[in-house]
């Protein structure tokens, strides 16, 4: 049942002048329940101990190991070598500053991300110690962990074919964060603040609804559902804004 | 060379580093967090269960107050941690959650009316109240009293880590990833910032701060089966105990988990054994019977995990590509109870074995789950040995956990240590001068990791392969310090890392070390690292006893009349063996030592007097 598996793996240094582009051949024994984190690791250890790629919890959690995996944007740490052929290839994902090999700068863009949707409680109330937290329907609470799932892996933003071309769009993983707090009573932004936000080409209306990033979402999030959301939203606020009277 | 100046600095930017962060902030001074990863990767979000306080919403949660967790920590911690730290942090805990709840943490909330729980495969039946309903609720955790453990569904780290990074945006808080600090700056008095490695380019910069902070979590990855993401490698514990001042308080208190998966040593819940999950060997024979005749897989953690190891050693492992292991089998439990109560573990099972749970059995063996250990640091925060610097979160020994942690207590400790410890560190910075930072000190130090560097790409010391010494350093705490202890053990383990200490000298390179390189990155941090595993080895020989997670096969009882102390592991330069100190354990007790009431063993009490004499406060539950 032993495969033997031939990687082609992304290799570029750009901190190294005698560096190239290409695409570099390894071979690798397949052991039982093997996974790219598996893989790469041995690669590194008994190969090529100058591979970069990224693991932290090697758990599914923390979003690190974006890569695109066959043509495909995935979580390298729950990608079994079983489910794929013996002819692997992989790439770091587009879109993303290169660091190196299979390495991408998802924390600057994330960062950048978070100024841009304001991605914080805006609330007037201060934080009275003495007292008894505010109440909130559990279902509630709930409805706003589903949206705060997302672990920023970048998966979502790589497969989209705006965020490609428009490199300020907000893309899903955007989008999601507006959705989130949107959900949230303890944010006091109205639909006009939002509006504000992502009311244009770079937000909600640059989408051009192709939708690959709920496709390949490593944790399922009903971007596509969220998106509806607030292009209703944002739709109606704009309308509204058409007969203001002020 | 990139310099930056700040008021502080804080070395790792998980829940407790970036909650330092914030409480500096809000008060006015400049902080820079620094992060070998984009920040919400950090090993706080990938904590699931959930954190302890005493908000007592719940129904099962009913009469609880900060007395009731105050002595379940102090049990469980089997009278190794400071109760004064453990008296803080449970009064602290229930202001922290409504805190992260006015800061956006979706808590899960009070549900009034019927609903049903299982105990031990068993259903029951509870009743929320109404008066409750949207107040913060809380689950159950092993060790406790009554349920305590606030949560948001499966991923209670996650959410906090989002709450709190959003927090440090809200602040302007620069918060910069992919940056490594390889060596702490100080003048022998004073911690002055730190000496750092882009990830992004390679480059060395310099971080200069009135007061440095470090938060860099557990050292899991000292051990080669361990649960920890795979920044947990202590490297900056090893920083500081590269310092030759501060110490490492209980370097031989380390928590172990009986059931990671086989390879990738994720875990998987207690509630599988819980719920009526059973361990087999390679016979797929359920072994755990006849050594725990009553508990069988129900028994403590560490009990379980013991078994386990006993039962490999008998030949009866499951031999893999990956080493030995045993079986968890929940087959038994059915489909309906396998896809909604035991969802995760199904999830887990897909993902990463590529298995269905219904049908074949789970890879499991006994991994390393969690350090108590840690830099000693007083009640404030200020770690031993410097002034101005600090630390919290599992990187510390603070110390909460003494030799046992109890499951909810370490989530919980990284946000309100990381607030009482913030607010000590804001009156420190209020009150104490900036100093003038010694540049010529500065510029020498910046040297000395330049040439540790070029000597590491140009092999000039030598050409030992990073790769093969940190194995051995793993297999060598693998078998010597693990879940069992003993003389013999702890000897060949100490030799052995001696034998890796001395060859690290001689590491080179077989990469150009250029940019990201990630062998660089190892070969930097590699020595300190097993400098930390020698303190583990060493103060696990020196304590003659077995208390909490520390097991000596051949001193089996847990001896309060020698033993209600703490190990202080200090490295003195060019030494091969740590140094090792001891304090009491604690300075007052609230609740003089006892029995926990589960585990079993024998005690070996202390000096009643002694003990009288220090009892301050007769401890009264609520």
């Amino acid at each position: 049942m032993s495969r033997t598996l031939t990687f082609h793996i992304f290799r570029y240094n750009p901190q190294d002048p005698a560096s190239q582009p290409h695409l570099q051949d390894f071979s690798l024994e397949e052991t039982a329940n093997m996974t790219l984190f598996i893989a790469l690791n041995r690669l590194r250890e008994e190969q090529d101990p100058g591979l970069m790629f990224d693991f932290c919890c090697r758990a599914g959690i923390c979003g690190s190991c974006g890569m695109v995996v066959n043509g495909r944007p995935r979580l390298a740490c729950q990608t079994k070598t079983k489910d794929l052929p013996h002819e692997i290839t992989l790439l770091p994902l587009p879109v993303f500053k290169l660091i190196g090999d299979l390495c991408v700068d998802t924390g600057s863009w994330f960062r950048e991300m978070y100024t841009r949707t304001e991605s914080w409680i805006h609330t007037n109330t201060p934080f009275d110690p003495t007292k008894e937290e505010a109440r909130m329907d559990n279902a509630v609470a709930e409805a706003i962990y589903e949206m705060e799932r997302c672990i920023e892996c970048g998966c979502c933003i790589a497969a989209c074919s705006t965020a490609r071309m428009r490199p300020d769009f907000l893309g899903a993983a955007g989008l999601a964060r507006i959705a989130r707090f949107a959900l949230d009573p303890r944010d006091e932004r109205t639909d006009r603040d939002y509006f504000e936000l992502i009311g244009n080409d770079f937000g909600v209306f640059g989408c051009m609804g192709l939708l690959a990033c709920e496709d390949v979402c490593p944790k399922n999030l009903p971007l596509q559902n969220q998106l509806g959301f607030l292009r209703r939203k944002m739709g109606i606020t704009a309308i509204k804004q058409l007969f203001r009277k002020d | 060379m990139e310099r930056y100046h700040t008021d502080l600095l804080v070395i790792g930017a998980g829940l407790s580093g970036e909650r330092i962060a914030v409480e500096a902030a809000e008060a006015g001074f400049d902080v820079i967090c620094l992060s070998i990863v984009p920040a919400r990767r950090s090993h706080s979000s990938a904590a699931q269960g959930g954190m302890q306080a005493a908000l007592g919403n719940c129904a099962m949660g009913e009469g609880d107050c900060p007395d009731v967790h105050f002595e379940d920590t102090v049990k469980g911690s089997d009278w190794g941690c400071d109760q004064e730290v453990a008296r803080m942090f449970v009064e602290a805990a229930p202001i922290e959650m409504r805190r992260l709840a006015h800061w956006g943490v979706p808590w899960n909330r009070v549900v009034p009316g019927k609903s049903c729980y299982f105990k031990g495969g068993e259903l029951f039946e509870k009743y929320e109240k109404e008066e409750k309903a949207g107040l913060i609720t809380a689950r159950s955790f092993g060790g406790t009293a009554k349920w305590r453990t606030c949560y948001t569904s499966d991923g209670t780290g996650h959410a906090v880590m989002c709450t709190m990074d959003n927090r440090c945006a809200q602040l302007g808080i620069r918060v910069l990833d992919r940056k490594e600090a390889i060596a702490l700056l100080h003048d022998g008095e004073r911690a002055l910032g730190a000496i750092v490695r882009c990830l992004r380019t390679g480059a060395l910069e310099v971080f200069l701060a009135r007061a440095t902070a470090v938060c860099t979590g557990g050292f899991g990855r000292l051990y080669r089966a361990t649960t920890n993401a795979i920044i947990c490698d202590g490297a900056g514990a090893a920083m500081l105990l590269d310092t030759g001042r501060v110490p490492i308080g209980n370097p031989e208190a380390i928590q172990f988990h009986p059931t990671g998966i086989v390879p990738t040593d994720i875990l998987v819940t207690e509630g599988c054994r819980g719920d009526g999950g059973t361990l087999l060997d390679v016979d797929e024979y359920r072994f755990m019977p006849d050594y725990e005749p009553a508990k069988a897989e129900l028994a403590s953690r560490d009990v379980v995990s013991r078994r386990m190891i006993e039962h490999m050693r008998k030949g009866k492992g499951v031999p893999s590509p990956y080493g030995e292991h045993l079986w968890l089998d929940i087959r038994h439990l059915g489909d309906a109870h396998i896809s909604t109560k035991l969802r995760e573990v199904d999830e887990i099972c897909k993902h990463f074995l590529g298995i269905d749970p219904r049908a074949s059995l789970i890879p499991v063996r006994p991994t390393q789950h969690y350090t108590m250990a840690g830099i000693r640091t007083d009640k404030t925060g200020a770690a031993y040995g410097l002034a101005g610097l600090f630390s919290a979160g599992e990187a510390a020994c603070w110390d909460l956990h003494g030799f046992n942690r109890l499951g909810g207590n370490s989530l919980a400790e990284t946000v309100v240590a990381g607030g009482i410890i913030g607010r000590h560190i804001v009156e420190y910075l209020q009150g104490t001068p900036a100093p003038t930072f010694p540049m010529a000190l500065v510029e020498a130090e910046v040297a000395r990791q330049q040439a540790r560097i070029q000597d590491l790409i140009s092999g000039r010391l030598g050409r030992e392969n990073v790769f093969t010494l940190r194995g051995m350093m793993q297999d060598a705490l693998m078998e010597g310090c693990f879940v069992f202890r003993n003389d013999a053990g702890l000897r060949a383990c100490i030799a052995r890392l001696q034998e890796v200490l001395e060859r690290t000298s001689r590491l080179g390179l077989r990469s150009s070390g250029l940019g990201a390189n990630p062998e660089l990155a190892a070969a930097l941090k590699l020595p300190g690292q097993v400098r930390l595993a020698l303190c583990i080895a060493a103060a696990a020989l020196a304590r003659t006893e077995s208390r909490g997670s520390h097991n000596r096969e051949d001193y089996p009882e847990r001896n309060d009349r020698d033993w209600l102390k703490r190990t202080l592991a200090y490295w003195d330069e060019g030494a091969s063996l740590p140094r090792l100190a001891y304090e009491e354990a604690t300075a007052v007790f609230e609740l003089p030592p006892g029995d926990r009431g589960y585990g079993g063993g024998k005690i070996i009490p202390a000096d009643p007097a002694h003990i009288a004499a220090k009892t301050r406060r007769p401890h009264s539950a609520c």
